[in-house]
């Protein structure tokens, strides 16, 4: 892409996904743009709206159990936005907002509802909530470890072939591995879909993965930036831990 | 229309059934009396928790015990409880002795601790958690339930803001005597409080919909007609007994100047909901307003502090909805020192930062500190805002001007700095 060009950032329902905050990931990405000379927007889809189907980068985020039945049905019944999801653009998902582009969910009554079928995962309801700091080992390149809080009851299940954004150093995460060793999968990773139950925003204490994303969208090499207290703030929720997975 | 209880006059209650205390009761107040004397003592706070949980652990019932014969007034909500309580208290010491969990321990033991450090007030108003109010209201039999907002405040708590709501709904309902006094702009509150068999709606406003744009009911988008909202699955903001309309507090027979001292819209609606409640208790409300007016400083916020050659003008606010009303309290010609803790009390999960629009400070000198002093400065980064990062807040005020400064804090952060203020200085915070 050229630089000249505007980035344009979707964020989807945050009227309705918009418990966790998660929507500061929308302002982390236009930023990181802006102080490298590309002109970004943020463009916020509500429940109201008829959704923009040109954005580059779609954002969806957490949200309580009836709101995120109503933006599972309000993606479903938008038909082009879904298309443009599967096809071209690049999304991040976070906690119901990952859950909601599986196939299906199971809520805390066992009733099975369908997701967007994005991606090959299906959720339950676990034993109990997991609330905490998380730290996960990125399966991406140069991400390095994921710091994160998680707030949610899903178990998330991933098909055969389908990869997790990283393994679970401390916390929960998916709840779920690969059946082989006792380590738990965070999230889940496709070519053009990040999933993941981590919150902070989750770009916010990792932007590492914020400028992925950027760079996937741009083509562009992004030269690093220094943001004032981002060590520090990494430093508050990664010292003193160590890998044992991933 | 404006519910007055009927035949509640001072005194008319009386001490009847405090006079039905047991010795086990009596004994176990006088257990937890101790315990927080001797906490006080040992300089180890103000000992209405521990004293509180003495008392309970000794009797299980004596919330119920001691609560038995007043007129309690319960006040809660995610934001406001401390300094409404502060309000309604104000308003009905008019009419009587009032017991009241002043500083604001929120739960049974405190609300055990006031009860037993007043046993010979008519009236009790008591800050209640919201996660704690439907327990609390089953063992006093309240005469008012304040309910002011219920938005999300901490992110790690485990139960869902839509979960409390229905908790409290649920209590509400089998309590047939109850006057709720209640948010009708608050989504949340109106299903929290719909199923009250007696209600009075009071047009508060609310400053943050961050929450609420989504029907608590049925999770469709709600639809916003100014004044009201309305969902359709039938969920529709009520028509209110009172609003304010240009500083003063109406009903259909009454307008009352609400000229309060403390600060911001926030506080006239904070002071509009005491108002009801007082009005629900039997205070007549020219005698409340004029209380309400006395009020300047609630449990050490809005106190001005000075600190050498600095004078601090101490706000707390601890969620978005919370700085929603402070960022209009500012003065953007003040330097700005905000102090952010994540202990238990204030929610580990620092991501509610991004759902304040730090963007609209204009504040010439932004410190950021406290605990998480770099969730908060990487937030102010991302909002544009140029600021020094000075993690302990005593160094960050060498690093400020003096004069007067702003300094805004959440909950931990507030009490610790303040406690650290009034030893620094030696002569005692104000307020």
């Amino acid at each position: 892409m050229s630089a000249e060009s505007t980035v344009t950032i979707g964020l989807l329902l945050p009227d309705v996904l918009g418990t966790y905050s998660d929507a500061g990931n929308a302002t982390i990405l236009a930023q990181r743009l802006r102080w490298r000379g590309i002109p970004a927007e943020v463009r916020t889809i509500t429940a109201r709206d008829v959704p923009a189907t040109g954005c580059a980068v779609y954002l969806l985020g957490g949200g309580e159990d009836t709101a995120q039945q109503f933006a599972s049905d309000w993606l479903r019944r938008h038909d082009q936005l879904r298309r443009v999801l599967e096809t071209s653009a690049v999304t991040l998902a976070v906690c119901a907002g990952l859950q909601i582009l599986g196939r299906t969910m199971t809520d805390a009554g066992g009733h099975h509802y369908p997701g967007l079928d994005l991606l090959d995962i299906t959720t339950a309801p676990g034993r109990r909530r997991a609330v905490g700091e998380v730290i996960a080992t990125c399966a991406l390149p140069g991400v390095g470890s994921l710091t994160g809080f998680e707030n949610h009851r899903g178990v998330t299940t991933l098909g055969p072939g389908t990869a997790p954004l990283g393994r679970v150093v401390t916390g929960t995460g998916n709840g779920t591995g690969d059946g082989t060793t006792t380590c738990r999968n965070e999230g889940v990773l496709t070519d053009h879909i990040i999933g993941t139950y981590l919150h902070g925003p989750v770009l916010a204490r990792n932007p590492a993965l914020a400028d992925h994303i950027l760079h996937k969208v741009t083509g562009l090499a992004l030269p690093p930036l220094q943001l004032p207290d981002q060590a520090a703030l990494r430093d508050t929720y990664l010292r003193g831990r160590f890998s044992r997975c991933g | 229309m404006v519910v007055r209880t009927p035949g509640v006059g001072p005194g008319e209650t009386s001490a009847a059934g405090r006079r039905r205390l047991g010795w086990w009761t009596r004994a176990a107040v006088r257990a937890g009396l101790a315990t927080a004397g001797l906490s006080r003592r040992l300089g180890l706070g103000a000992g209405s928790i521990i004293g509180g949980r003495v008392t309970l652990a000794l009797d299980a019932h004596a919330l119920r015990r001691l609560a038995a014969g007043r007129h309690v007034v319960l006040v809660s909500g995610t934001n406001g409880k401390t300094t409404t309580s502060h309000l309604v208290a104000a308003a009905v010491r008019t009419a009587g002795s009032v017991a009241h969990n002043a500083g604001g321990s929120n739960m049974a033991d405190g609300a055990v601790a006031a009860l037993a450090e007043a046993p010979d007030a008519e009236y009790a108003v008591i800050e209640v958690d919201e996660l704690h109010l439907a327990a609390v209201a089953e063992a006093v039999d309240p005469t008012v339930v304040v309910l002011l907002n219920l938005t999300r405040d901490q992110l790690d708590r485990a139960t869902e803001v839509g979960a409390i709501a229905s908790a409290v709904g649920r209590a509400l309902a089998r309590r047939p005597d109850t006057v709720v006094v209640a948010n009708a702009d608050d989504p949340m509150v109106v299903s929290a409080a719909r199923p009250a068999p007696r209600s009075v709606w009071v047009a508060a406003g609310s400053s943050w919909l961050g929450d609420a744009s989504s029907c608590p009911r049925c999770g469709r988008a709600l639809v916003f007609t100014e004044p009201g909202w309305e969902c359709a699955c039938g969920l529709a903001r009520p028509t209110p007994d009172w609003w304010l309309e240009d500083g003063k507090a109406c009903t259909a027979d009454v307008v009352l100047p609400l000229d309060i001292r403390l600060p911001g819209q926030v506080n006239r609606s904070n002071a509009a909901m005491a108002l009801a409640a007082a009005c629900a208790v039997g205070v007549p409300a020219e005698r409340a307003v004029s209380a309400l007016r006395e009020v300047d400083v609630v449990a050490g916020r809005y106190a001005v502090v000075r600190c050498g050659s600095q004078s601090l003008r101490m706000l707390l606010a601890k969620n978005p909805a919370g700085w929603a009303g402070t960022l209009s309290m500012l003065d953007e010609a003040r330097p700005l020192l905000v102090i952010i803790n994540a202990r238990e009390a204030d929610g580990r999960d620092t991501s509610w930062l991004w759902d304040v629009p730090f963007e609209q400070l204009a504040s010439p000198h932004v410190v950021a500190s406290g605990e998480r002093a770099a969730d908060l400065g990487v937030r102010l980064s991302y909002a544009g805002l140029e600021h020094q990062t000075v993690a302990d807040p005593l160094a960050a005020l060498a690093a400020l001007p003096s004069g007067e400064i702003d300094v805004v804090a959440n909950y931990t952060a507030f009490h610790h700095f303040r406690r650290r203020l009034g030893r620094k200085s030696n002569t005692g915070v104000t307020g």
